[in-house]
């Protein structure tokens, strides 16, 4: 505790030094020299949430960046996290949600505050959890005026360094999975092909609309299961990562551009009447023969398009099934009924659940605590049990959407673009008869090259011949033409045995031991002596060189 | 044995050693390869002693034995790690021995051009030789006895100093003279005067001079370059020393030293280019040392710079099926180079795909890091160079850079500002995962940023990279 608190006073006091004052840590009101800070996690209040904002996993990550961590009795139990869990990770479990509101420092959860939440927040407080302020302006302005700080993990930015903190990624992610499992559920069929004692079974065909994080999702799990899928994306340059998931991408005949992703961060744009025309017609082509539908297609703060049409439904076969995931937003199919299972009249089941990933609340919880966590480790870059609420942070700043009793939302766009826009360089095509031409100019310039290179030799050699004796001579054609031969051999040496060649050169350059062979015989006593030295060291040098090369490409193995 | 025998050995021995390089070119004909240079040597030398110009065995004997046992007490005992110095250290010697034969030729010339006609008619050897030379032959004698000895000194010194940095006698980093390369061109300049007097009549004394001044030159130019820039160094002073023995044999008028001199010096000629080449730097600008100013603004580093613990990265490879590791310097510098060969056969036991990608400069000598793995037993038909592997590093899930900095620098693809803009490298970051070992936060030889470490893929796995492997090799399962 000691300790801690001496860190705690040392950030303090570089915070009050700290000259631009941008900095500034949201550490609870009162006795903040008295205690650590807490992070705490109420049960979800909403009826069918079954997910929770932090997991025994996640709380001792939270305990390792220095935080005190808290839960509400029995709001893992939904997810499958017992307290006796929660108690063995070193989480306090709190007997009430107001108890933990009091003494949390940090509230995480999943779902916005209701109104007894927000009456239970308070002053330098933080709170953490989806929060939608797009459409939740009134709650937003409420908050705001109790003076808390909320952090909304839908608002978090898309950009690759805040990807481990997106949340609605990481719940699209579960989505996408569990729309093809409840599709399934109420698919009469296997869907995988199968020949059979009894008879042949065809595979199910799916159709993925809009090829997202849930479509791609979507798409991995039903190519498991085995089923022909295919998938469609107003953005074409998706289409790559559709195949690289094992769907076909279902092309359109249209020759308009379409607007390039990543001038929306990634996301979709409207499309024009025509494309929406084509692409109508591309779907009511496919309708009769897909057993499977998933909509995942979404517009950022619109309603979601009509892709599935009430005549596609009609044309359908009898026992197929739609599962809607934009049903939130109006739905992608009209007949879609928002949190409930409908039949039609021909016997296609329409899915429009918004629940998916309470569906699976142990994974999600385990997914979105995750999310947090990483939160909270760009909010205490130290590890000291800090919050550093650092307002020049392209990720905490988009997050963040009520700061010291304002309004911080919508967020300046962010310094960093989304996703890089990828210039397309046009590639040319060459023809045959370009690529040719090249060949022949290439094939000349080299010719030039090397009848230059000659010619500069000869010059070389005729004026050396002009003036050297022919004893020289004789000598020089040997050199010259050793000098070639080791320009040819010494090319086609691979690169793996350039140390082996540097020994070997190295030790036939000891041939310089003839010289002094040569001359050891001679009658004056310094040259024996020198010529002695010299056999000497060009012996070290032969035997040494050979030695060791012998000894290094003996080591040289094949597996 | 009569000079026509001589001379046939000879052409036998330059076929031997031509095939003997030819034969480095795979690894299996390699092996055999070492034996035809070793048969090329022994024919020479047999040839030599035997044939009508040698004399003063005893001498001789003591001298081949005592250097024969050394050669073979250094070969046996020297770690594949300390190549490099091994490699400088040899070429030092052929740089003296070339100074040493060199000052021999001239003091016979000497007495030979002392000697009244009846004394040279019964001269035998190299005095023999000499005897019959012609004015004009002489001064060309001259001429190559200047070069032999110019380049054996430069060789001679050069190769100590190489020797030095890479043994870490001696500071790595580069250090010069004041006045820098201006001193290296007035002893340049100073030497050629020298070598002028020389051949107008002057005493030996002018030689002794030059020894020195090239001797100088030699120790400052290599001292005025870095530790990186060594692969360059060695293979062009393996190169010089080739050269010299060149020189030596047409002061001799010995085809044999002279074919051989040209094949070593090609050699050595030819793996600078090739270095230099891997490096996108003229051959100029390494041997005038350091790197340049930066040509303009380079671009600032995004992102930060993310760690990763053992487990991490255990998890990561329990996970891949392919991955692609690639050494450096750091490796050799770490002795790593088991534990690496360890992981390895542990993955490759478990059916993933792993493989090496070696840069042509990697460590600090040509093809070093091919040799330290291939002492760790890793098989080489996994150990792949540059072209072969860059294609393959998108489908590739782990990359592990153990050691290496500048040469997986997207720097040089991606700022054309960079001091290292152009350079070819491993393009480390398309793989899914990049682990980074590391000692610490520092830049590499060139002392840029590496913008690798700052990717969104990239986890820097920090610390002394024999023992992170250590602890790394029990959690893979």
């Amino acid at each position: 505790m000691c300790i801690s608190r001496l860190v705690l006073l040392q950030s303090m006091q570089k915070i009050a030094s700290d000259a631009s004052g941008i900095t500034i840590a949201c550490v609870a009101g009162a006795d903040r020299e008295e205690r650590d800070v807490k992070i705490g996690t109420p049960k979800e209040v909403v009826d069918g949430e079954a997910r929770v904002a932090m997991t025994p996993e996640s709380a001792r990550a939270l305990q390792k960046l220095g935080y005190e961590t808290l839960i509400e009795t029995g709001a893992g139990a939904a997810a499958g996290f017992s307290d006796a869990a929660y108690k063995d990770a070193g989480v306090e479990v709190v007997k009430t949600g107001a108890a933990l509101f009091k003494a949390a420092d940090v509230v995480t959860k999943v779902r916005p505050p209701n109104d007894t939440e927000v009456k239970r927040l308070r002053d330098g407080q933080t709170l953490i959890s989806f929060f939608y302020p797009g459409s939740n302006a009134d709650l937003m302005d409420k908050v705001a005026k109790k003076g808390a700080t909320v952090i909304a993990m839908d608002m978090v930015p898309r950009i690759s360094r805040a990807q481990k903190m997106d949340a609605l990624s990481s719940m699209a992610n579960i989505a996408g999975y569990r729309a093809v499992i409840e599709a399934g559920n109420n698919f009469g069929r296997f869907f995988t092909g199968q020949v059979t004692a009894a008879g042949k079974v065809p595979p199910a065909k799916v159709l993925i609309v809009g090829a997202g994080v849930a479509g791609l999702a979507a798409i991995g799990t039903a190519t498991s299961l085995g089923a022909i899928t295919y998938a469609f994306d107003v953005r074409p340059e998706v289409a790559e990562q559709v195949e690289s998931m094992g769907a076909e991408f279902v092309f359109l005949d249209f020759e308009e551009e379409q607007a390039d992703g990543a001038a929306t961060g990634g996301y979709a744009a409207v499309s024009s009447p025509e494309f929406r025309e084509a692409q109508l017609a591309k779907f009511r082509e496919l309708a009769p023969e897909i057993d499977i539908v998933i909509t995942t297609a979404l517009i950022p703060n619109r309603d979601a398009p009509e892709l599935w049409t009430a005549d596609m439904v009609a044309a359908m076969k009898p026992g197929s099934v739609i599962v809607d995931l934009a049903a939130e937003r109006g739905g992608n199919c009209k007949l879609t009924v928002m949190d409930e299972k409908i039949v039609t009249d021909n016997g296609v089941t329409i899915i429009g659940y918004t629940d998916f990933p309470s569906r699976m609340a142990a994974q999600a919880s385990t997914l979105y605590s995750n999310n947090i966590r990483h939160m909270m480790t760009d909010l205490t870059p130290e590890k000291d049990g800090v919050v550093n609420q650092n307002m020049e942070d392209d990720v905490i700043r988009g997050a963040t959407i009520t700061y010291q009793k304002e309004i911080t939302f919508p967020p300046p766009p962010p310094k960093v673009q989304a996703i890089a826009a990828v210039k397309k360089e046009p590639t040319k095509v060459k023809t045959p008869e370009e690529i040719r031409a090249e060949e022949v100019a290439a094939f000349k310039a080299q010719t030039k090259q090397q009848v230059i290179i000659l010619g500069i030799g000869a010059l070389v050699m005729l004026i050396i011949g002009a003036y050297a004796p022919a004893s020289f001579m004789q000598h020089f054609i040997v050199f010259a033409l050793s000098c070639f031969i080791g320009f040819q051999v010494i090319w086609k040496v691979a690169h793996a045995l350039h140390t082996p060649l540097m020994a070997i050169t190295n030790a036939i350059s000891g041939i310089v031991i003839l010289g002094a062979l040569l001359q050891i015989g001679s009658g004056s006593w310094l040259v024996v002596l020198l010529a002695t030295i010299s056999v000497l060291i060009a012996t070290i040098n032969v035997v040494g060189g050979f030695m060791v090369t012998r000894r290094m490409l003996a080591m040289f193995q094949k597996s | 044995m009569s000079i026509g025998i001589v001379s046939a050995a000879y052409i036998a021995a330059s076929v031997l050693f031509i095939l003997a390089l030819g034969g480095l070119s795979n690894i299996e004909s390699a092996k055999r390869a070492v034996w035809y240079g070793i048969g090329g040597m022994a024919i020479a030398v047999v040839a030599t002693i035997f044939g009508p110009d040698s004399g003063n065995y005893l001498l001789l004997l003591i001298a081949i034995a005592a250097g024969s046992y050394a050669g073979y007490y250094v070969a046996g005992r020297v770690q594949m790690t300390e190549m490099p110095q091994l490699v400088a250290a040899l070429h030092s010697f052929v740089g003296l021995a070339a100074v040493f034969i060199g000052l021999n030729a001239e003091l016979e010339l000497q007495s030979v051009l002392a000697m009244n006609e009846a004394a040279r008619e019964g001269l035998t050897g190299f005095a023999a030789v000499l005897a019959h030379k012609e004015s004009v032959e002489i001064s060309i004698l001259k001429v190559e006895v200047f070069l032999g000895i110019f380049i054996g000194a430069v060789t001679f010194t050069g190769s100590v100093v190489a020797f030095g940095k890479l043994a870490g006698k001696i500071s790595g980093s580069a250090e010069k003279l004041p006045g820098g390369h201006m001193l290296n061109l007035g002893a340049l300049i100073a030497s050629v005067i020298l070598g002028v007097m020389f051949f107008n009549g002057a005493g030996i004394w002018t030689m002794v001079a030059v020894i020195v001044i090239a001797g100088f030159i030699g120790w400052h130019l290599i001292m005025g370059i870095g530790g990186a820039d060594m692969p360059v160094v060695v293979s062009m002073l393996n190169s010089y020393s080739g050269w010299a023995a060149a020189a030596i044999g047409f002061t001799l008028g010995n085809d044999l030293l002279i074919v051989t001199g040209a094949l070593v010096g090609s050699s050595g000629a030819i793996l600078s280019y090739i270095m230099c080449k891997a490096m996108n730097r003229k051959f100029v600008s390494v041997i005038l040392g350091g790197f340049g100013g930066p040509s303009g603004p380079q671009m600032a580093v995004e992102g930060e710079q993310v760690s990763i613990e053992t487990d991490g990265v255990a998890a990561a490879l329990n996970d891949a099926d392919s991955v692609v590791i690639i050494p450096g310097y750091g490796m050799a510098v770490a002795q790593a180079q088991q534990s690496v060969s360890e992981l390895v056969r542990k993955l490759r036991d478990k059916g993933k795909t792993v493989r090496f990608a070696i840069h042509p400069v990697a460590g600090r000598l040509p093809g070093h890091m091919n040799v330290l793995l291939a002492e760790a037993r890793v098989p080489y038909d996994i150990v792949m160079e540059m072209d072969e592997i860059n294609d393959d590093f998108p489908k590739t899930d782990v990359a592990i850079v153990i050691g290496s900095n500048d040469i997986v620098n997207p720097a040089a693809q991606d700022d054309p500002n960079s001091l290292i803009a152009g350079m070819p490298v491993l393009e480390v970051w398309k793989a899914k995962q990049v682990f980074v070992m590391k000692r610490g936060q520092g830049t590499g030889y060139s002392g840029i940023e590496n913008p690798l470490f700052f990717k969104d893929n990239t986890r820097m796995f920090y610390g002394d990279a024999k023992a992170s492997l250590d602890k790394l090799l029990p959690m893979i399962d």
